[in-house]
């Protein structure tokens, strides 16, 4: 039990190392955490009753001021405090959904990679049908189909995007499979959720980690995507802004503060997880360790 | 919905050696045979969609008569005749079978909000989307190969990291927001920046005839266009410069320049032709997501095609509308794969000259 132990804290250590010698890596990490302690803290520093449209204090849509600092919106409430309450639903449904993914993509790719024959074809086929389909379109016809709410939103984002990882998990268990320590373990008398849960998820889990980081990415981005084309959880989020925003006509009337702000939010978070799964797929992935991507 | 980056790096079934023919026999019986089997996989895959759309729907909660028919005042008695036309107070075996025979026959239902048979509503709306989209993969996609070349040539340059960059920017950025910024800049008009383009639609109501038509509606197609490359195009750039690269380290790249030819030629004839097909098969795989950022692009400009159409009919809700455009829109995308995929299998010449 103790080597295990030692082996592991050498192994974590050396990944630290690793780490921090991916420069862009280190910037996406400073982004995230600096945006989750944003999240985390907004009920602390800032007071709910801004954010109700009955109770806003400012003009409707005016400009930046000391006041408003990122200008107000369409009923008189400040877009920073938006910004701030909307990253919390933001931020939510995209781990939420991205763990939902990443358990749906992980379970079916190691199905198919450790059994042989019609199972294995059965479970590949469903995954390649998800794989080709518009997800953005099925997640939309599930948002529409199941009604609003957080974890309607959830749940259309988890079950459309999982068929890439499942792809790569697949492929990773296959060569893991391929070594000769699971025929030993075979002969020994192992079963198929002995060789899937103690040798096979041990080998993926470090690609699973860096895809979720990635997975978490794209979830933030469909999830703004379903909240601008109506699909949104009900709750003020960075797409339902830039929905309001679309709805009130404020790109064409030169509101540019209510456009620009809960964007750039997306698109800082989104970078911050890109360049950590990125960074962390190139210390964890073996095929691409070392290699000049 | 975006595909991370890195996913597009997995080559799929497609470009699997093992998967071609063995040696010895003609090459073309095994492209039949591929293709045979890559047909009758397509024929699946539409009819898992079928029968997905048909529970689906059924998952809607509430009376299905009154949900398909939102907003429409109807009395008892005309509901009721509603509901034996669809067929709901038969059992659910024979509403599936009488569904998948209609959707066989092409006949998606009628639309209350529009009062129009849905096939109708669609065939309306296929050519707007088949310009924006046609026009958009074809500049996203020689663009993107153009400059994965360029990148992955002249890897570790300034150039190299300028698109690299980029392309990570691009795919962060929400397909609809980066419209919402052109439209905001270059449709309404910035400070000094005049609004150069019109805000939305594919024309306007006087609309000039004849061959003015055609510049009146590709002044309207630019910005939607534009969104549509800028977001697409990053991963095509990105899936060529990796693919060339695993191609600049290989034995034969080394024998072509020490056979003294020049390095473009070597790029030209010998490495890129490799590295274009995997690349050429991804574009098709992922055309779903092109799909899906098409409805982004359609709704922010207003575009009159086949996603403005499934946006309206997500908002209204109108269920008959989503069902129809739903499965047409996955038919066409399991298609268009099918055929890349064949057509892949026909020109790779790794493959045909077996």
């Amino acid at each position: 039990m103790s080597v295990t132990r030692t082996r592991r804290r050498a192994a974590f250590s050396r990944f630290r190392r690793e780490y921090r010698r991916q420069r862009a890596g280190l910037y996406g990490a400073a982004i995230l955490v600096a945006a989750v302690v944003l999240a985390l803290l907004t009920p602390l520093i800032t007071d709910p009753a801004g954010m109700d449209v009955t109770k806003a204090t400012g003009a409707k849509m005016s400009p930046p001021s000391l006041d408003f600092p990122m200008g107000t919106d369409e009923s008189g409430r400040s877009v920073l405090l938006m910004v701030l309450w909307g990253s919390r639903v933001s931020l939510l449904i995209g781990f939420m959904s991205a763990l939902l993914s990443m358990t749906i993509g992980t379970v079916m790719g190691i199905a198919a990679g450790h059994f042989r024959g019609w199972a294995s074809a059965v479970l590949m086929r469903i995954t390649d049908w998800f794989l080709v389909l518009p997800s953005l379109v099925l997640a939309l016809v599930l948002a529409a189909i199941l009604g609003g709410g957080t974890s309607t939103i959830i749940l259309a984002i988890g079950v459309t995007s999982w068929a890439s990882t499942a792809r790569l998990i697949r492929a990773q268990t296959l060569s893991v499979e391929a070594r000769p320590y699971i025929e030993r373990s075979r002969a020994l008398g192992a079963g198929h959720w002995h060789i899937m849960t103690r040798h096979v998820l041990p080998n993926v889990a470090p690609l699973v980690l860096a895809n979720t980081t990635l997975q978490v990415a794209s979830a933030i981005v469909a999830e703004s995507t379903l909240a601008f084309l109506g699909a949104d959880s009900g709750s003020v989020s960075w797409g339902g802004m830039l929905r309001g925003s679309y709805d009130w006509g404020a790109a064409t009337s030169g509101a540019w503060w209510y456009v620009l702000a809960p964007g750039l939010c997306i698109v800082a978070v989104v970078m911050a997880f890109t360049l950590c799964g990125r960074a962390l797929e190139a210390v964890l992935n073996p095929r691409l360790r070392g290699a000049s991507r | 919905m975006t595909v991370p980056p890195d996913t597009l790096l997995d080559p799929g079934p497609a470009a699997d050696p093992a998967a071609g023919p063995g040696k010895g026999r003609g090459a073309r019986r095994p492209v039949l045979r591929y293709a045979l089997a890559k047909i009758g996989g397509a024929a699946l895959s539409i009819g898992m969609v079928i029968v997905a759309t048909f529970f689906l729907f059924r998952l809607i909660p509430g009376d299905p008569a009154i949900a398909y028919t939102r907003d429409v005042p109807l009395s008892p008695e005309q509901l009721d005749l509603l509901r034996r036309q669809m067929g709901l107070d038969k059992p659910l075996t024979q509403q599936f079978l009488d569904f998948v025979t209609r959707t066989l026959r092409l006949d998606l239902g009628t639309s209350y909000e529009y009062k129009r048979p849905v096939t109708e509503l669609i065939a309306d709306r296929v050519g707007p989307t088949l310009v924006l989209v046609g026009t958009g993969l074809v500049i996203a996609v020689s663009l993107g190969l153009w400059q994965g070349t360029r990148a992955a040539w002249n890897h570790g340059s300034r150039f190299d990291r300028f698109s690299t960059g980029l392309s990570l920017v691009l795919w962060s950025v929400p397909t609809f927001w980066l419209g919402l910024l052109l439209l905001m800049v270059f449709a309404a008009g910035v400070g000094p920046i005049p609004g150069i383009f019109p805000t939305r639609g594919m024309e306007d109501v006087d609309a000039p005839g004849g061959p003015m038509y055609l510049l009146h509606v590709a002044h309207h197609l630019v910005l939607p266009c534009l969104t549509l490359v800028a977001v697409v195009y990053a991963q095509y750039l990105l899936v060529m410069r990796s693919s060339l690269l695993d191609e600049i380290g290989q034995d034969y790249v080394t024998t072509a320049r020490a056979k003294g030819l020049r390095d473009d030629e070597v790029r030209r004839r010998h490495a890129v032709p490799n590295a274009l097909l995997p690349t050429v098969t991804l574009v098709f795989i992922h055309i779903g997501f092109v799909v899906g950022g098409a409805v982004s692009v359609e709704t922010v400009y207003s575009w009159p095609g086949l996603g403005l159409l499934f946006y309206e009919a997500i908002k209204g809700p109108d269920f008959a509308v989503m069902q129809g455009t739903f499965m047409v829109v996955c038919t066409a995308v399991i298609v268009m794969n099918t055929l890349a995929d064949v057509a892949y299998h026909v020109l790779d010449p790794r493959v045909r000259s077996a």
